[in-house]
């Protein structure tokens, strides 16, 4: 019985244990351009931080520069002459994570649990400081009895940083930008 | 009185409201005939509608109308229904076009909604006159733009537009004296926020001095921890500057602020913000840049009239909300008794620097934004009104915070002694009873 609970509790905790973020691969030191592999196991990770509700890990994989955007309109140009969902620079991302750990915020109580699948990938263009990555994803977000269903398509700039992947930029287009929406809280 | 009349006017007492005007969807059914289908609504904004043909379809209560620009360069609001069958005529947003045309069977109107064709029309019975003015997209009785803001009345008598608006014109005013060039139009796209509850507790957010404290702590203070080291293109730096803003401390927003309400449901509460980025000052230099646009097209005089008048939300009852000071607009749409969809405008002001208009949109971001850190936590307070008010329970409502201490203001009007008085709560009871009951004048019942 002993053993049995024992490795049930070792199951947990590997479920639970996120992805290794993906390492840099390098010939002679130096970085190689990200291969379709790297991309898909990087976006894998960052989705599962979301949906475990890691913020602050998913905050650390962003450029000190890197900035996230949620467009409120289809082919948006850009997020300064018009309103956007979310449209944060790295200083209010740093906020936004900030708030989605406070005890206080009302509208995340009861919290969110998330299920993203995330699909598609494909890179879009790629050079020796970055990629442009193009994905697709499903998100259910279940909150207060109720399920909402978001979809879209991924933009990530990722660049190699610090020793490793880094998103320098995130654009999410969902499908249904231009809909009332109740609020968004957590990321997509 | 009938007596459905009678039992509205028992839901209403000093400083207490039933909660069945926030529940009871028969009540609801009667808001959309004697509210939203009798007194002025504001439709859209002429910038919205430029040239002959532009239309933009919207609602008045429920009711889908279509704002047009006439070819004769009248301003028209419609109503979006076939007088066939009564389909949809105009499906998409926005856009031009010469005339309108059901797709169901041809059925074609001209911009004012008069009907213009209709296909195979020898086999409608005899005497039937596509001149019949009643097979139209039947225009609203009344439509008047208050410089440039179009409302319009489903009933075709009633208080002017100007008398309805009384003092809040001068709201809309400070909307259009801010621009340089005294012209502002609508851009930079729109948000749809939505809510499970009722329609009237979103304006009785929107004056409330007493809730940021509690209701924003979060985003208060992940604001003010945040290091403003941190890279910003300017976005994140309007945004962190508003949320810390509405941790002003409680003796601000009771004494500083101040609460205006008007005859017909309306109020405005007074700014709080002392923030030199956020509201005009000559400490930042694109507010510079701008006061020398206004000074050199309306004199110093007149600039410093136009930026002494600080107005926060400024309610024009029953839809439409403003942030004058910030170029915001917000359009309420009651969608059932417990769902509701705002939709937010923001104008750019001709004649300022183009930067201004940026931080216009980095603004409505946050303040108006479906995903901003400080309005979804308002959309979870409208959620858990909605909760608490359906349960069996406490059947009345208490809004009586300052209602003692209310004192007579100028133009009709009634001001909180305190900023945080609900007497723009008990000013909106006072008139949406006024409306469902058809009385001349509003009983003044809640508010004195």
């Amino acid at each position: 019985m002993a053993k049995g609970r024992k490795s049930k509790a070792k199951t947990a905790a590997r479920v639970r244990r996120p992805l290794p973020a993906p390492r840099p691969r390098t010939t002679r030191g130096r970085a190689v351009p990200l291969d379709q592999g790297s991309c898909e196991r990087f976006l894998l990770h960052e989705a599962r931080l979301l949906d475990e509700a890691r913020f602050d890990d998913w905050l650390a994989l962003f450029t000190p520069e890197g900035w996230y955007w949620v467009p409120s309109e289809p082919d948006q140009n850009n997020p300064h002459d018009t309103v956007s969902l979310i449209y944060d620079d790295r200083r209010l991302l740093e906020t936004r994570v900030r708030r989605l750990a406070s005890p206080r915020i009302y509208s995340q109580e009861p919290r969110s649990r998330t299920s993203r699948i995330v699909g598609n990938i494909s890179i879009e263009d790629s050079g020796s400081d970055g990629c442009t990555v193009r994905s697709k994803f499903v998100m259910i977000e279940y909150r207060r009895e109720s399920q909402r269903l978001f979809a879209g398509t991924a933009f990530h700039r990722l660049v190699w940083a610090d020793g490793g992947i880094r998103i320098a930029s995130k654009r999410v287009d969902l499908v249904n930008c231009d809909a009332p929406l109740d609020g968004i809280v957590v990321p997509f | 009185m009938t007596d459905i009349e009678d039992e509205l006017s028992r839901l209403i007492a000093p400083g207490r409201v039933h909660r069945r005007l926030y529940t009871d969807p028969a009540i609801f059914e009667m808001e959309m005939r004697r509210i939203f289908d009798a007194a002025w609504i504001y439709v859209g904004h002429e910038s919205q509608i430029r040239n002959p043909g532009d239309y933009f379809a919207t609602q008045m209560g429920r009711k889908p109308v279509v704002l047009v620009r006439d070819n004769d360069g009248t301003v028209r609001v419609i109503h979006n229904q076939c007088a066939h069958r009564g389909a949809l005529v105009v499906a998409t947003d926005k856009g031009n076009a010469p005339e309108f045309t059901c797709c169901y069977h041809g059925w074609t109107y001209h911009l004012d909604g008069r009907l213009k064709a209709v296909p195979l029309n020898h086999g409608y019975p005899q005497g039937f006159d596509p001149k019949d003015p009643k097979l139209a997209m039947l225009q609203a009785p009344r439509v008047k733009s208050y410089r440039g803001f179009v409302f319009a009345s489903g009933k075709s008598d009633g208080p002017s537009l100007e008398e309805w608006l009384g003092h809040m014109t001068t709201s809309l005013d400070d909307m259009i004296d801010r621009a340089p060039e005294g012209e502002i139009e609508a851009a930079g796209g729109v948000f749809k926020h939505a809510y499970d509850g009722n329609w009237k507790v979103y304006f009785e957010n929107l004056c409330d001095a007493a809730h940021p404290l509690f209701t924003h702590r979060s985003s208060i203070e992940a604001a003010q921890q945040q290091s403003d080291d941190v890279h910003s293109d300017g976005t994140g730096e309007i945004a962190i500057r508003q949320m810390r803003q509405n941790g002003a401390p409680y003796s601000f927003w009771e004494s500083q602020v101040g609460i205006w309400t008007y005859p017909n449901g309306h109020s405005y509460l007074g700014d709080y913000h002392d923030d030199s980025k956020l509201v005009a000052a000559l400490k930042d230099p694109v507010f510079r840049d701008y006061i020398a646009a206004l000074e050199k097209n309306k004199g110093k005089a007149e600039t410093k009239r136009i930026l002494e008048v600080r107005r926060w939300n400024s309610n024009i009852y029953p839809n439409v909300s403003l942030m004058s000071q910030f170029q915001q607009l917000r359009v309420v749409h009651p969608i059932a008794v417990n769902r509701t969809v705002v939709h937010t405008y923001s104008f750019r002001l001709k004649g300022a620097p183009e930067q201004m208009f940026r931080n216009t949109i980095s603004f409505a971001n946050i303040v108006n934004g479906t995903g901003s850190l400080v309005l979804t936590d308002d959309l979870e307070i409208y959620n858990r009104l909605d909760m608490g008010m359906s349960s069996e329970g406490a059947e009345w409502l208490q809004i009586g915070r300052g209602y003692r201490s209310d004192v007579p203001d100028t133009h009709g009007g009634r001001r909180g002694k305190n900023s945080t008085s609900e007497v723009y709560i008990r000013n909106m009871l006072d008139a949406w009873l006024g409306l469902m009951t058809d009385r001349q004048a509003a009983p003044a019942r809640a508010a004195s």
